[in-house]
């Protein structure tokens, strides 16, 4: 192997990386907050991949009628509830949220369809239709099991991947698409050949990452999620609801996907069950951080990424297997530092 | 209703099934029978357990390919590859096992997520295993001369070992090893307390799961008489997962419902879907997913407990006290030291929990630790129990170095414990609860479980713990689970479940809370007759006038010191003690 | 005086056992109650019902309305606070964000600045000032209390329920946790105090009841509960010897 090979596979590894650590900390949010596996975390990035592209196709993507269809059944669920406690403060906010936000996506989804050369139009309206499904998923899928067993909600959460894989393929059917959004530049750099494209996923992501860290660390309401993965129950006497903080949690998870199935839409072409993949090898990463500790998970989602570089180089067909047996040895050396210590969970 | 009805039912439908049902029905009870078994695997491993797999699946292919490869390219006789297949498949189970069960919460699925994966693209990219257009020409089963080759033939097999599989997990479930297993689940402390290695209790578990899935793994291989990595693939190892989970993870005859309202769901959605929305297909994998989360928000337990609730609950019988006792082990000779700590220290972080407390213990003595909450009482027992390493200082029972022990060596010593927060089985019955504790006094293992090959133990067991409820005054709800008694009744039943060890120091820890004045009296009475059997008591108690009238001497702790040590008397007048435990805010 | 909090047969369930059968008691407005009992009394259950925090039977009367339906951050926004056992804080924050997110029902509902508010706690436990950047994780036990107590007031409770506040804390800090909680009453909070430490209770509290096996089974004026004899004997454990 030579030099400006290596340093090839390496730009590969950090692009890749930068990506699967993304999605190990959106994994990682969502499980310390709401004990949720998130399996369907993948769908988020192949909706808004998918979604993007067909807009630049010149043709509204099937995503936004699911949008009205999931916002409409959530307004009926929660309309009935207020109804019966006759408590109709919050009803504005329904409306707006699952009615009106939509409709607006919708509108907007139509205009830029008829506007294929504007990529930032397009990029906003995959946001929007995407971002709105995290709080709608935890309002219909999660919200009513919140005090169920882990074990439950994984199942849930598996059950929520298949019907999200299903929709994607009569969608978006079994073909393949590419979107285009930096221009297609390369420049050199000593042996090196850098694409504008991959140095725009590995900004956007740390600067995602900053935005996120600041989030987390300075505001309220980023302080509350935190709060409600240290101590649920401090934080439910505090007044931080459990309904609020999976809501939130949940968003978060699908503005990062929806951002990372933009980055990743020009460089590869993503199938309607790409995303699966994609945030499995993010799981990995977030493993390799003990569901728990971030900056771990993506050092390990970089570890991920060079593996998995490095991998399809030398023994391409092995690739899947030689990155899904890392956690073996990562989880021995997890459970080697860990002595008897058992959650008692009660029955 | 007699237990074998619904059995002796399901075998005559199933026996009477090929003569009405049409060659593609047999079929679908195939894949049936053959999910079943793993699922059962699954009930055991996750619903009484608690350790969730994803990776059932892969073991499944193991053994499929294991057998497939043999037969195919070595000519072996299936009979000969079943053995392989499963010795394979539980070499391959252990060495997993060993790594990942070491984990508990969310590790190990994820873990099971990994490895399933892992071989699966094993599967589809190994030479010797055809890549992924699999191994065909696999030679069907030849039983004593009949050719097992169609569905119809092999059917009797698969059913045949459905119904032996389901068997064996229903009898091992019932048994020393099955209490054992159900302790697995958020009772680890308890149940290494009275010895259980759970440990190695997992890794057993999932050797029998992993071998239930290879077994169904050979059928499959020579059943379809082909194999391919697809059907070994993580979405076949999430399916068994979501039929033990609808079924009811926590019954055996879960499995096989669970299994059956998958494949026939599935099966249905197939023929039903393209006629509803025939425009564009596929809608599938949608109302299945959908079903499932609509199915698990109605009734999280899946559907044999929701069955179980609108049958009538019949108890069994009484167990017959007319069987020999149960081994008793020697006491100590009476007024030597039995317990015998020495400036033992216990910190967490930056809080001294205990520091350098010292006091001896005599065998025959009741002894008892007092202080204000917070002094330092639970974390000391838990450092005699074995619960909890000390930081520093030693403790010795019988001569014997114990401050490193774990819970379970101190239990194999007779140091048997009851816990301040009740820790018990709350939907086993009362009487399985305590035969529980009597574990260390038995031995049969899973295999002799499975097979019923243990029931004159087990009849010993149950006589045991008849017996030592008899005499803490439930001897009329043996059959009740645990959970719904009274709190104070809960806390008689974990002394209850110490006495089934056979202790020599029996530590208590706050008996007396939450009893009536009745009540305390009688467990006053009975701890006075367990001190004259020869067994040495030392417990933690608040309730003054409860200790004054029962014990020898009492030793007193305040933030983590002994503050004060005598008769009760003694310590009563003891300034230190009445400002610690008065010190008002004047 | 007009009440603050009316619980009328209250009653919990853990599975099917009953751990509280039925307790009714009264806190009227500014003063302080107390309930002491034996463990597993269920004093705790009964304040994890309180707060929503258990499912319950019975009628949770507080401002004039029942409340025994309303979720635990619906009691917040009320002006209900639980200060736990256990404490509950978030052991890896600062002591300041623990006490900002003390506010965060009121932030949530619009208030402003609360800058002040945390100045104000500042000067009611110095101890805290000194720490702010600390870790809550890396506290002392009377730290920690003082903690609990300080995210509690920044809710700006009407109703303050404290469940052992004296727990495992040295003589000298249970006596200064005391001074607050008498302390708060000229600030206008009611405030339900469940202790171990009947005497310390008794001594702050203007009314007390005495829980024992899920029943309410004394009741009366502080001061008369210390000098009933079944008290003094039960509860202040020692006290017939210590005389």
């Amino acid at each position: 192997m030579n030099l400006s090979l290596a340093l090839w596979l390496t730009q590969d590894a950090v692009v890749n990386g930068a990506v699967y650590a993304l999605l190990a900390l959106a994994l990682i949010v969502v499980y310390t907050v709401t004990r949720v596996i998130f399996v369907p975390q993948g769908e988020f990035i192949s909706f808004a991949a998918l979604s993007l592209a067909t807009l630049q196709n010149g043709k509204v993507p099937g995503t936004v009628h699911l949008l009205i269809a999931t916002g409409l059944v959530v307004a009926v669920l929660d309309g009935w509830r207020m109804a019966k406690t006759r408590d109709f403060s919050r009803l504005p906010r329904l409306v707006l949220f699952n009615i009106a936000l939509p409709l607006a996506v919708a509108a907007l989804a139509w205009w830029s369809a008829s506007r294929p050369t504007d990529v930032w139009l397009q990029v906003l309206v995959t946001l929007g239709i995407v971002i709105p499904f995290g709080s709608m998923i935890y309002r219909l899928a999660y919200q009513p099991l919140a005090s169920a067993s882990i074990l439950v909600l994984l199942i849930v959460s598996v059950a929520v991947h298949y019907m999200m894989v299903g929709l994607g393929l009569v969608f978006f059917g079994g073909e393949g698409l590419r979107a285009s959004i930096f221009p297609g530049f390369n420049f050199d750099v000593g042996i090196l050949t850098i694409s504008l494209q991959s140095i725009g996923i590995v900004l956007s992501s740390v600067v995602l990452m900053v935005v996120l860290w600041l989030y987390f660390g300075y505001t309220v309401y980023g302080k509350a999620l935190r709060a409600t993965a240290m101590n649920r129950i401090g934080s439910r006497l505090v007044g931080i609801s459990t309904e609020f903080s999976g809501k939130l949690s949940f968003t978060l998870a699908a503005l990062i996907g929806a951002i990372s199935g933009i980055l990743i839409a020009p460089i590869t072409t993503v199938y309607y069950d790409t995303g699966f993949l994609i945030a499995l090898k993010g799981f990995v990463g977030a493993i390799i951080g003990g569901m728990g500790s971030y900056p771990i998970a993506a050092v390990g989602s970089l570890l991920v990424g060079f593996l998995e570089s490095y991998s399809s180089f030398w023994a391409s067909s092995f690739k899947e297997s030689i990155i899904f047996t890392l956690i073996i040895p990562v989880l021995l050396w997890r459970s080697l530092g860990k002595h008897r210590i058992e959650e008692e969970e009660e029955e | 209703m007699n237990p074998w009805l619904p059995v002796g039912g399901l075998v005559a439908v199933l026996l009477a099934a090929p003569l009405a049902l049409s060659e593609f029905q047999i079929v679908l009870l195939n894949y049936i029978g053959l999910a079943s078994i793993v699922a059962l695997g699954l009930v055991l491993l996750t619903g009484i357990a608690g350790l969730m797999s994803f990776g059932q699946a892969a073991f499944v292919g193991v053994a499929a390919y294991t057998s497939a490869v043999l037969t195919t390219q070595y000519n072996m006789s299936p009979w000969l590859t079943l053995p392989v297949a499963l010795v394979l498949t539980g070499t391959l189970a252990l060495a997993i096992g060993a790594i990942t069960l070491r984990l508990s919460g969310h590790y190990l699925p994820l873990g099971t997520i990994a490895w399933g994966i892992a071989i699966f693209y094993l599967f589809g990219n190994l030479e010797i295993l055809g890549k992924y257009s699999g191994v065909a020409g696999i030679p069907s089963i030849n039983l004593f001369g009949l050719e097992l080759g169609g569905a119809r033939e092999l059917y009797y097999l698969i059913w045949l070992m459905t119904i032996g599989a389901s068997i064996a997990v229903r009898n091992l479930l019932d048994s020393r090893s099955g209490r054992a297993i159900r302790a697995l689940k958020n009772r680890v402390t308890m149940a290494e307390s009275f010895g259980i290695d759970t440990a190695r209790m997992k890794i057993v578990i999932f050797l029998y799961a992993a071998l239930l899935a290879a077994l169904s793994g050979w059928l499959y291989a020579h059943f379809l008489r082909y194999v391919s990595p697809q059907p070994f693939n993580l979405n076949s190892g999430i399916d068994y997962l979501f039929m033990a989970v609808i079924g009811g993870s926590g019954a055996v005859w879960g499995a096989v419902l669970g299994a059956s309202i998958l494949t026939l769901l599935k099966e249905w959605l197939k023929d039903l879907l393209p006629y509803l929305m025939p425009q564009s297909g596929n809608y599938e994998t949608v109302v299945f997913g959908f079903m499932v989360v609509l199915f698990l928000h109605r009734t999280r337990e899946g559907v044999i407990p929701y069955l179980t609730r609108l049958m009538p609950r019949k108890d069994k019988p009484r167990p017959s006290l007319e069987v020999a006792a149960l081994p008793r082990r020697a006491q100590p000779e009476a007024g030597g030291t039995l317990l015998s700590i020495d400036q033992a220290s216990k910190s967490f972080g930056a809080l001294q929990a205990v520091s350098n407390v010292s006091f001896e213990m005599r065998s025959d003595e009741i002894l008892a630790v007092i202080g204000p909450n917070g002094a330092g009482k639970s974390t000391l027992f838990n450092l005699v129990s074995g619960v909890l390493p000390v930081s520093s200082g030693r403790i010795s029972f019988l001569d014997q170095r114990i401050d490193r022990m774990t819970g379970r060596e101190a239990a194999r010593l007779g140091i048997v414990r009851t816990f301040q927060h009740v820790n018990l089985m709350k939907n086993m019955s009362v009487l399985e609860n305590v035969a529980l504790g009597a574990h260390l006094r038995s031995s049969s293992g899973v295999v002799a479980s499975s097979l019923r090959l243990e029931r004159a133990e087990e009849a010993r067991i149950m006589a045991e713990a008849a017996r030592q409820l008899d005499r803490i005054g439930l001897g009329d709800r043996l059959h009740d689970p645990a959970g719904t008694l009274p709190l104070g009744a809960q806390r008689l039943i974990e002394i209850a479940r110490a006495l089934a060890a056979d202790p020599v120091l029996l530590l208590l820890d706050e008996p007396a809370a939450g009893l009536r004045h009745l009540e305390k009296k009688a467990l006053a009475a009975l701890l006075n007759d367990l001190r004259k059997s020869g067994v040495s008591i030392l417990l933690v108690e608040h309730d003054m006038e409860f200790v004054m009238g029962l014990v020898d001497r009492v030793i007193v702790l305040n933030f983590g010191q002994k503050i004060a040590e005598g008769t009760p008397r003694e310590v009563q007048s003891n300034p230190a003690v009445i400002d610690a435990y008065l010190g008002g805010i004047e | 005086m007009s009440a603050t909090l009316e619980v009328e047969k209250l009653a919990v369930s853990y599975d099917k056992v009953e751990a509280l059968h039925g307790a009714s008691l009264r806190v009227d407005k500014g003063s302080i109650v107390t309930v002491i009992g034996p463990n597993g009394a269920g004093k705790t259950t009964m304040l994890a019902a309180m707060m929503g925090l258990l499912p319950s039977r019975g009628a949770i009367v507080y401002g004039g309305r029942d409340i025994s339906m309303m979720p635990v951050e619906a009691r917040v926004d009320e002006g209900l606070c639980l200060v736990p056992e256990r404490r509950e804080l978030f052991s890896e924050m600062s002591v300041e964000d623990n006490l900002l997110l003390g506010a965060f029902s009121r932030i949530r509902r619009g208030a402003g600045k609360i800058d002040g508010d945390i100045e104000e706690i500042f000067t009611r436990f110095p101890r805290l000032k000194e720490r702010r950047r600390q870790l809550a994780g890396t506290l002392s036990g009377g730290e920690r209390q003082m903690l609990a107590l300080g995210r509690a007031l920044m809710a700006k409770p009407q109703l303050l329920m404290l469940d052992e506040p004296s727990l495992g804390l040295a003589p000298r800090i249970v006596r200064d946790i005391f001074h607050v909680i008498a302390s708060l009453r000229s600030s206008g909070v009611s405030i339900l105090l469940v202790e171990q430490n009947a005497r310390a209770a008794l001594q702050v509290a203007d009314y007390g009841y005495v829980l024992e096996l899920g029943e309410v089974v004394l009741e009366g004026p502080a001061a008369s509960l210390v000098t009933n004899p079944r008290v003094a004997e039960t509860y202040l454990g020692l006290a017939g010897a210590a005389d």
